[in-house]
C-alpha cells in the first residue's frame, strides 16, 4: 500500500493528504512513520512488561530466576562433571554472562516470532506501521535483560571482577545482540503470518542456536579453519564472545566478528524488506 | 478547500478462498507446492485453475464523500462493506484503485482494539488511545473526560478483567469517542452492548455529524441508519447498487436483499451463534400451524426458533426484534417468560425448540421483519441473526369492518371500544347494520 503523506500547505494545496493505492514492487521501509508511532511502541513495550509477570508469586523474580537455574546447571554439568575450560574464569560466571545476551536474545526472538500472531486482532482492526509489533516485543526483553544485569554486577563483586575500559562497548554488544533478534524475529514474525509451522519450529531452533553458540563453552573450543568461519557465521558468537571480554576480561573477540555483523546486517536488511513486502496481506491471512 | 472528504476511484479488491489458502497451509506445502510449480513452468495454467477461488470483494467501486456527510453503507454479510471500511482505514489494501482522502482518518472497526483484561483501566486508556492514533499529550488532555464518560472513576486502577462486560464497553467506547478524527469510519460498533450504551453512542455519533465532520457507518441496524445518515449506499457483491438518501435506499435492502422468506435455515457453517448453542432455523407458522409466508392480522402465528446446545450446562436466552417494512423496531420481546420452563436453567447438549406466540390483532398489514439476538449464560456474548426471516402480514379485513381506509402506525392492536349514551338514548336499526353484524 502507498501511503503518501505530502505536505499541506494553508489553503495553496488542493492534493489529497492520503493517497491509498496497490502497492507495487518493492516499497521504502518508511522509518520516518515509525518513528511518528514511537509512543505506541512505547505503549506496546510497556504492556508486555507489565502482563508478563502479573498473577505470579514471584513476579519480577522470575527474570532472574531463569539464568540462575541455567547457570547452576551448567555449572555442574559442564563445569564441574564434564570440566569444560572456561578461559581461566570460574565457571559459574563464565556461564552467566553468556545466558544474559543468550536470554535476552532467545527470549525476545520467541516472542517477536510469534508476535504478529498473537497481536492479529491489532492487524485486522487498525492501521499502524506493522513494525512496531515485533520491535516490542523485543525492546520489552530488554526490561528483564537490565533486571539480570543487576545479578551479574552482583556476581561480578563476589569474584572480584574489575571490568576494563572496554565495558563502554557493552551497549554496542547489547544493540548487536537486540539487532540479531529484529533480523530473525521480522524473518520469522512474518513467516508465522502465513505458515504456522513457525511457531513450532521456533523452540527448535533457539536449542539448535543455543548450542551452535559458546555459551556454555568457550568458542576457543572451535578448532581454526574453515569451520571457524561458518561458526562466526552465528552473530551471537561474537556478542557471547564480547560480552566475557568487556565483563571478565576474558579474550577479545577475534576476526569472527566481522562475519557476525556482515550476517547481522544481512538478516536485518532482508529482514526489512521481506516483512515490508509481506506486510500489506498480514491481515488478510493472519 | 475542497469540501471532498474522500474520492474513490474504481477500487477493487481480491480475496483468495478456500482452496489456495488451505493447500499452501503448511510450508512443506508451500515447497512441494513451489517445486511442482517450477518443475511444471505452467504460470499461466497454474493461474486458471486457481482462479475460481478468487473472489471480488470489490469490484469498481467509486464514490465521492463530501465533508460532514454521514455516510450508511448496508448489505448482506460479504457484500463488501467491511472490505471497503477496511481498505479506508488502510487495515488492508486494495489490489486496484485509487482512493483520495483529505482529512485525518479515525477508525473503529471495533472498540476496545488493544484492550488487555492484566491491564487497569488506565493503563488500557493510554495503550488504546495510542493505537487509535493518538498522541500521549492529547490522552493525557482527555483522561478526565473519557473517565467521566465511561463512568469507572472507582475502578480505574483496577484490571479490568475484573470489570463487568458494561464496564469494559463502555470505557472501550469511551476511549473511542474521544477520538477527534476528521473523518471518522465505524463498523457495527453499535450491535453490542445494552441499549443504554447504544443511544449514548448514537448520541455521540450525532455529535460528530453536527460537528461538521465525515462518518461512514456499516450497519446491519436500519434503525441508525434510518435516524443517522444522510446519505446510504448498497453494496452488493462487492458493487454499488443503490446511492441516494435513506427512504430511498433502506426498503430496496430489505426487499431485494431478503427476498420473503419464511422460513430460514442455515448451512451448519453459517449457523449464527457461540461457542455454547447455535441457531439452526427460524420459521414462522400461521394459525393453523403451517409455514407460511403470510398472516392474517386478525390470527394468531408463531416464530419458531430451532437451536442446538453445544456446550453443556449453557443456558439459553433469545431475544425477538419484530422490524417493519423500513427497518424500525416495533418491538422487542424477551423469552424469560413465565411459561417457559427451560429459561435460565443449564442445559444438555442437543436440539430444541423455542416458540414466540404473536397474538392475532396486533401488527398492521404491510411487511415485517424478525431478528433474533441469541445469547448464553450472560448478554456479554450475544449474537444477532439480523432480518432472519421476512413475512406480508394480510389485512383479511375483520378488523376494519366498515371502515375503508388504510390504518396508519406500524401496529394495529385490537383495543376495547365502548359508547353509552349520556341520556339513556337508544339506537336505531340502519341498512348498515345487518353487514356489520353478519
Amino acid at each position: 500500500m502507498i501511503v503518501r503523506t505530502e505536505s499541506v500547505l494553508k489553503g495553496t494545496t488542493k492534493g489529497p493528504e492520503i493517497v491509498i493505492e496497490p502497492q507495487l514492487g518493492w516499497v521504502s521501509l518508511k522509518l520516518n512513520e515509525l518513528w511518528q508511532y514511537r509512543e505506541l511502541l512505547f505503549f506496546l513495550t510497556m504492556r508486555d512488561v507489565k502482563v508478563r509477570y502479573t498473577q505470579t508469586v514471584l513476579g519480577v523474580a522470575w527474570t532472574v530466576i531463569q539464568p540462575l537455574t541455567s547457570m547452576v546447571i551448567f555449572s555442574v554439568i559442564f563445569g564441574q562433571l564434564a570440566k569444560l575450560p572456561s578461559e581461566g574464569i570460574p565457571y559459574p560466571i563464565f556461564s552467566y554472562a553468556a545466558l544474559l545476551p543468550w536470554q535476552l536474545f532467545s527470549g525476545t526472538l520467541t516472542r517477536a516470532g510469534n508476535s504478529l500472531v498473537a497481536n492479529a486482532n491489532l492487524l485486522t482492526k487498525v492501521y499502524f506501521p506493522r513494525l512496531i509489533i515485533p520491535l516490542s516485543a523485543i525492546t520489552a526483553g530488554l526490561v528483564d535483560f537490565a533486571i539480570s544485569f543487576l545479578v551479574l554486577l552482583g556476581l561480578m563483586l563476589y569474584y572480584a571482577m574489575v571490568p576494563n575500559w572496554a565495558i563502554l562497548l557493552l551497549p554496542f554488544l547489547v544493540l548487536f545482540a537486540f539487532l540479531t533478534a529484529l533480523g530473525v524475529g521480522l524473518w520469522l514474525s512474518a513467516l508465522n503470518v502465513q505458515y504456522r509451522d513457525v511457531q513450532h519450529m521456533i523452540p527448535f531452533l533457539v536449542q539448535i542456536w543455543m548450542f551452535a553458540s559458546p555459551v556454555a563453552y568457550s568458542a576457543g573450543l572451535i578448532p581454526k579453519g574453515p569451520w571457524r568461519i561458518v561458526y562466526g557465521l552465528n552473530p551471537m558468537v561474537g556478542v557471547i564472545q564480547g560480552f566475557r571480554w568487556v565483563l571478565l576480561s576474558g579474550k577479545p573477540p577475534d576476526g569472527l566478528i566481522f562475519v557476525s555483523v556482515i550476517m547481522v546486517v544481512m538478516l536485518l536488511v532482508t529482514g526489512l524488506f521481506y516483512f515490508r513486502r509481506m506486510e500489506k496481506t498480514f491481515a488478510d491471512i493472519v | 478547500m475542497s469540501d471532498l472528504a474522500i474520492r474513490v476511484e474504481k477500487l477493487g479488491k481480491i480475496y483468495k478462498i478456500g482452496g489456495t489458502q488451505k493447500r499452501y497451509d503448511t510450508l512443506r506445502d508451500r515447497i512441494v507446492g513451489g517445486l511442482t510449480f517450477f518443475v511444471r513452468h505452467l504460470r499461466e495454467a497454474r493461474f486458471e485453475t486457481h482462479n475460481s477461488e478468487i473472489i471480488w470483494a470489490l469490484r469498481d467501486v467509486s464514490l465521492e464523500i463530501k465533508r460532514g456527510e454521514i455516510l450508511g453503507i448496508i448489505g448482506r454479510n460479504g457484500a463488501g462493506k467491511s472490505t471497503l471500511l477496511r481498505i479506508l482505514s488502510r487495515v488492508t489494501e486494495p489490489t486496484e484503485g485509487r482512493i483520495e482522502v483529505h482529512g485525518r482518518i479515525g477508525s473503529l472497526l471495533e472498540v476496545g482494539t488493544g484492550f488487555h483484561p492484566e491491564l487497569t483501566g488506565r493503563d488500557n486508556i493510554y495503550l488504546n488511545g495510542a493505537i487509535l492514533g493518538m498522541r500521549r499529550a492529547e490522552i493525557k488532555s482527555k483522561f478526565d473526560e473519557i473517565v467521566d464518560f465511561a463512568e469507572v472513576e472507582k475502578f480505574i486502577d483496577t484490571p479490568i478483567k475484573h470489570y463487568s462486560s458494561g464496564m469494559y464497553l463502555r470505557l472501550a467506547f469511551s476511549v473511542a469517542a474521544h477520538l477527534e478524527p476528521e473523518i471518522l469510519l465505524v463498523d457495527e460498533v453499535l450491535a453490542v452492548g445494552d441499549s443504554i450504551f447504544q443511544e449514548k453512542c448514537l448520541n455521540k455519533m450525532g455529535d460528530v455529524a453536527r460537528s461538521g465532520r465525515t462518518v461512514l457507518f456499516v450497519s446491519h441496524n436500519m434503525a441508525p441508519i434510518n435516524t443517522l445518515c444522510n446519505r446510504v449506499i448498497l453494496l452488493k457483491e462487492g458493487h454499488v447498487i443503490k446511492d441516494g438518501p435513506a427512504p430511498n435506499v433502506v426498503p430496496a435492502y430489505l426487499n431485494r436483499e431478503n427476498i420473503l422468506a419464511n422460513r430460514r435455515v442455515w448451512t451448519e457453517k453459517e449457523r449464527p451463534g457461540n461457542s455454547a448453542f447455535q441457531l439452526i432455523s427460524v420459521s414462522l407458522k400461521n394459525a393453523a400451524g403451517t409455514l407460511a409466508g403470510e398472516i392474517n392480522i386478525s390470527e394468531n402465528a408463531t416464530i419458531e426458533i430451532e437451536h442446538e446446545v453445544i456446550r453443556q450446562g449453557t443456558r439459553v436466552m433469545f431475544s425477538l426484534v419484530l422490524l417493519d417494512a423500513n427497518g424500525y423496531c416495533v418491538f422487542g420481546s424477551l423469552d424469560n417468560t413465565a411459561e417457559n420452563a427451560y429459561h435460565g436453567k443449564p442445559l444438555q447438549p442437543g436440539r430444541y425448540l423455542s416458540v414466540c406466540h404473536l397474538y392475532g390483532n396486533l401488527l398492521n398489514n404491510g411487511r415485517y421483519y424478525v431478528s433474533i439476538i441469541g445469547a448464553s449464560d450472560y448478554w456479554t456474548d450475544s449474537f444477532r441473526a439480523e432480518h432472519a426471516i421476512a413475512f406480508e402480514a394480510i389485512d383479511d379485513g375483520i378488523l376494519k369492518r366498515d371502515y375503508w381506509g388504510n390504518f396508519g402506525g406500524v401496529v394495529r392492536p385490537k383495543l376495547r371500544w365502548t359508547m353509552t349514551s349520556l341520556q339513556g338514548n337508544t339506537y336505531a336499526n340502519s341498512s348498515l347494520d345487518g353487514k356489520v353484524n353478519s
